[in-house]
């Protein structure tokens, strides 16, 4: 029985302490990751032979690349599970996770343009991972977009969780258009068959770096999750305690 | 340290990438605290108008 206490927390009003707790705890995550990533990337790893320093951008492109397509395919996940059970908290997990995975979109779009300028001498072109990436960051527009317009935050989850569902498609588009189309975009940095590339702190940095902004958008997410959770759940008798307890509330 | 800050001349590619991250999560940090104080007061009108009417 005890395996199946797990599913309390499918409560928003158990969620809701919980996720508090582990945003704490991916909080302090994400910042020591990053300040050790930051460390090794800037003072350990040597310089690139080919590329000079700018090859040190790698250090957050290609952590935002991978969280904005994970975190979409964690959005697709939480999408299917709240239509398919006509869940709640899945579908707040879902709405929680867009601004961060548009952050992280806009981030690996604006960092490869400055990786570009100096590496293919150009800040944009129409390639196949490039075009494929903004796509992406439009879907997160488009979420975010639809959810806006819609009043009934219960319409909002089934609309957005359809177009999360549709939109998910280009995530292997976008890792695999640098096999499938001849493009600019050097191939993938790491692969599970073969032995790294890279030098082994330049490896070392970027995989810190990549927990780090896992565990920063956890610790981002829980937080919009538990505002979204007081907002949905106002009517309960826990929010009005929570309200008590900030003292909003007699 | 001035030697540093260039990164062999690319240090205005590096600094420009770094430095919307920096910005980026500020925002995002800033407008989740914001929004926080947003959602509670939000739901406290809910109620209010719930017992009022």
């Amino acid at each position: 029985m005890k395996t199946f206490r797990i599913f309390r927390f499918a409560s928003p009003a158990s969620f809701y302490p919980l996720a508090g707790h582990l945003a704490t705890i991916s909080a302090v995550l994400a910042i020591v990751l990053a300040v050790a990533g930051l460390y090794i990337g800037f003072f350990v790893a040597p310089t690139d032979y080919q590329q000079g320093e700018s090859y040190r951008i790698i250090f957050i492109h290609v952590p935002a690349a991978w969280m904005a397509m994970f975190t979409y395919v964690v959005i697709a996940f939480w999408s299917l599970w709240a239509l398919a059970l006509n869940a709640r908290l899945p579908a707040m997990l879902a709405q929680a996770l867009v601004p961060t995975g548009a952050m992280f979109a806009f981030i690996s779009l604006w960092t490869g343009a400055f990786w570009g300028r100096p590496t293919w001498g150009t800040y944009w072109v129409w390639d196949a991972r490039l075009t494929s990436t903004l796509i992406l960051f439009f879907l997160y527009l488009g979420l975010a977009g639809l959810r806006a317009a819609i009043d009934d935050p219960r319409r909002a989850d089934r609309a957005c969780a359809l177009l999360a569902l549709v939109g998910v498609v280009n995530v292997p588009i976008i890792y695999f258009s640098v096999r499938w189309w001849n493009t600019l975009h050097q191939g993938a940095t790491i692969s599970m068959t073969a032995a790294p590339k890279m030098a082994e702190t330049m490896l070392t940095a970027m995989l810190l770096m990549t927990f780090s902004a896992w565990a920063y958008t956890i610790w981002v997410a829980l937080r919009r999750v538990r505002g979204i959770i007081i907002e949905r759940e106002a009517h309960t008798e826990w929010v009005a305690d929570e309200l008590r307890r900030e003292g909003l509330l007699r | 340290m001035k030697e540093w800050l260039a990164m062999g001349g690319h240090g205005f590619y590096i600094w420009c990438s770094y430095g919307a991250l920096a910005i980026a999560v500020g925002v995002e940090l800033y407008l989740l605290k914001r929004g926080r104080r947003r959602s509670l007061e939000r739901a406290l009108q809910h109620r209010t108008e719930q017992e009022w009417s």
